[in-house]
């Protein structure tokens, strides 16, 4: 009883000093969690170099520059897998993000309360799709459709073009460039317009409130108030779709067609990275192939970065910009 | 991307532990034998192992992995057995001291896709085949085809061909018989697992082929057999080397086996594409197992040995049921005599 009581200074500090370790310890493993990521990312960066590092070592630069994949002849170049990745991503996201701005701004200002549930879990319910049900669904579905109805258009309105009339020539077989890019489209949406709906509805109704006051529109309020102040997020959800339409692989090749050639039509087949390796892994029986393989691995490493830091550098120069001004 | 760089180790380390586990078992009374290797031969090899167990012999666990898989893995030992569609030459079986036979055969089609054209309508060459794979003949209505098909009507549209993305024994196959008939097509993408193709989309596995042709119209690609029959493909008749058109069949692919040159084979170090007979279908392949003549643990290597031997003797049933083909009795007895010489 006087023992407890006896020494009051002590009893104050000793709850501050098991609180300053346990402190310490949860700093430790937050920064040991923080760093465990770095170090993994570094570790699957090098040892997908040193994997590769036979093609690497004898096609040196022409690995990158290449465009012949002749397993046969031992002659690996990965332009073409690179090329098809960039292409389709690109495609994917030239169709997604206006759809994807759209779902979010009607889900957070437009769209009567009562549907907005609805709407939100269906369209959340496309990424829990397993990307080989959109692979198949892309193949016997959409991939015919493609060469029945929009292909044979497209060739004849713009095949003829000139400038543009490359893009869309070639027979309409409906497996192609533009086929895959139109489906991995499909499967980012959900991706970036969640996001976007979550930083849409966070922006303060003060802000819309005033606009409106100030007598603007809605596309006003969305141009002038919503994606500004929600920029780096809504770019941020962009990146994050387009790291996932250039890794994604099974429903890809489904729809690419998984050819090696190049060609400058999006009707044509074509191959991406991660296509080529799931596609030619389990019967890469000599060093070099499998080397080459793990090598195009470590290149969709080195593409993603590149992506994401140009992204990244845009934001900046986007937001240094903004400062000026304002 | 990094999910599949972890996924593949962790696949590999399952592998191996479902082996540790196939050791273990062994101790017991239960004989276990593991194999791996051809996807080819995988329908026809589990409905062989369902069956041999269910008479009270060994359990056989085959991972269909692929032939290249199969190889590595019967070379490192980490399997009882391996089977590849493409036989190993005899200074390379020697070198890591393995014996290989052939266990089934199977054939490979040239499938179609051209609207109001029935099943084995359409006759093909060799070359022209080749031809048509190196993207030289471009339409359906080419003179060349036209003139070996009198009286079909075949459309101008343009050919879509279709050909393996993945690596297969398949495309082995297909590929080596193209290199011999068409000394272009030899000059040119060769023969072998995965080719650099001219032309062409590339679908994933037989089923990712057989779906691309009956997608595109006007397509052609090649299949195994039994999804020929499956999927009620139309298939083209081939010209064989003594100049009949022949359609793909169970008898015609077993004219191949036995009218190919098993004798001379050192090690049954042979592709039997081209073969010779009246009858025989061009474009057959054979599947072949492997495995070590001085066995690490000899109670399981003999269990193998005894499964196959009751599948070349017993099996062909279920073969054929599958649409494989068994092989001509005196390449069985050809095989035994073989086995008895060669792994002790």
């Amino acid at each position: 009883m006087n023992a407890t009581a006896a020494d009051p200074a002590e009893l104050a500090s000793s709850p501050r000093k098991s609180g300053a370790g346990a402190d310490r310890a949860f700093q430790l493993i937050t920064a040991g969690a923080a760093w465990l990521v770095l170090l993994l990312l570094g570790g699957v960066a090098v040892s997908m170099a040193w994997g590769g590092r036979l093609a690497f070592k004898t096609f040196g630069w022409h690995f990158v520059t290449g465009k012949d994949w002749d397993v046969v002849g031992g002659k690996f170049g990965a332009f073409v897998p690179i090329y098809g990745t960039l292409v389709t991503s690109a495609i994917a996201l030239m169709i997604a993000v206006p759809v994807s701005i759209g779902i979010a701004l009607f889900l957070t200002d437009i769209a009567p309360r009562w549907t907005r549930g609805p709407i939100a879990i269906a369209i959340e319910l496309l990424a829990a799709i397993p990307s080989i049900i959109y692979g198949m669904w892309g193949l016997f579905v959409f991939a015919p459709f493609m060469a029945a109805h929009v292909e044979p258009w497209l060739s004849g309105h713009f095949g003829n073009k000139p400038l543009i009339g490359p893009l869309f020539s070639g027979p309409p077989i409906g497996i192609g460039m533009l086929t895959a890019g139109i489906v991995l489209g499909i499967m980012v949406i959900p991706f970036i317009s969640s996001v976007a709906r979550e930083v849409f509805s966070a922006v303060p109704a003060p802000l819309k409130e005033s606009a409106v006051a100030l007598g603007s529109t809605r596309w006003e309020i969305l141009s002038r108030v919503t994606l500004p102040y929600t920029r780096s997020a809504v770019i941020g959800a962009i990146f994050l779709g387009l790291g996932r339409a250039l890794g994604e692989t099974m429903a890809v090749t489904f729809v690419l067609g998984n050819a090696h050639d190049l060609s400058a039509s999006l009707l044509m087949p074509s191959n991406s990275i991660a296509a080529a390796i799931a596609n030619e892994f389990t019967e890469a029986d000599t060093d070099l192939y499998r080397s080459s393989l793990i090598a195009l691995g470590f290149l969709l490493f080195v593409v993603t970065f590149v992506v994401l830091t140009i992204a990244k550098l845009m934001l900046l120069r986007l937001n240094r910009q903004l400062g000026r001004t304002h | 991307m990094t999910r599949m760089i972890i996924a593949l180790p962790l696949a590999a380390l399952l592998a191996a532990c479902n082996n540790q586990g196939g050791n273990q078992a062994s101790t017991s009374s239960v004989t276990q034998v593991t194999g791996a290797g051809s996807t080819f031969v995988y329908p026809v090899l589990s409905a062989w192992a369902a069956d041999y167990k269910s008479r009270g012999g060994a359990d056989i666990n085959y991972q269909s992995i692929g032939s290249g898989g199969g190889i590595s893995q019967v070379k490192a030992g980490t399997v009882d057995f391996g089977a590849t569609d493409q036989p190993l030459a005899s200074d390379e079986l020697a070198k890591s001291n393995l014996a290989q036979f052939p266990i089934v055969i199977g054939g490979i089609v040239a499938v179609v896709n051209i609207p109001g054209l029935e099943a084995g309508k359409l006759r093909l060459t060799g070359p022209v085949l080749a031809d048509i794979y190196a993207g030289k003949i471009k339409t359906w209505n080419d003179p060349v085809i036209a003139k070996l098909n009198p009286g079909a009507s075949l459309p101008g549209a343009d050919i879509a061909v279709v050909h393996r993305s993945d690596g297969s024994g398949t495309t082995f196959n297909f590929t080596h018989y193209l290199s011999q008939v068409s000394p272009t097509w030899k000059g040119g993408p060769g023969e072998g697992k995965t080719v650099n193709w001219p032309t062409g989309v590339g679908g994933k596995g037989n089923e990712g082929v057989a779906g691309y042709v009956k997608q595109i119209p006007n397509s052609i690609g090649y299949v195994e057999y039994a999804y020929v029959i499956q999927n009620k493909m139309t298939y083209a008749q081939l010209q064989n080397s003594a100049g009949a058109f022949v359609s793909p069949s169970a008898d015609s692919f077993s004219a191949a086996a036995e009218s190919a040159d098993w004798k001379n084979a050192k090690d049954f170090n042979l592709v039997m594409t081209d073969a010779p007979g009246q009858s025989a279908y061009p474009i057959t392949a054979t599947t072949f197992v492997l495995m070590p003549k001085q066995p690490k643990d000899k109670a399981k290597s003999d269990a193998a040995l005894a499964f196959f031997r009751n599948a070349l003797e017993k099996g062909q049933d279920q073969a054929k049921k599958l649409d494989y083909v068994p092989l001509p009795a005196p390449l069985v007895q050809q095989i035994e005599a073989y086995i008895a010489a060669n792994v002790k």
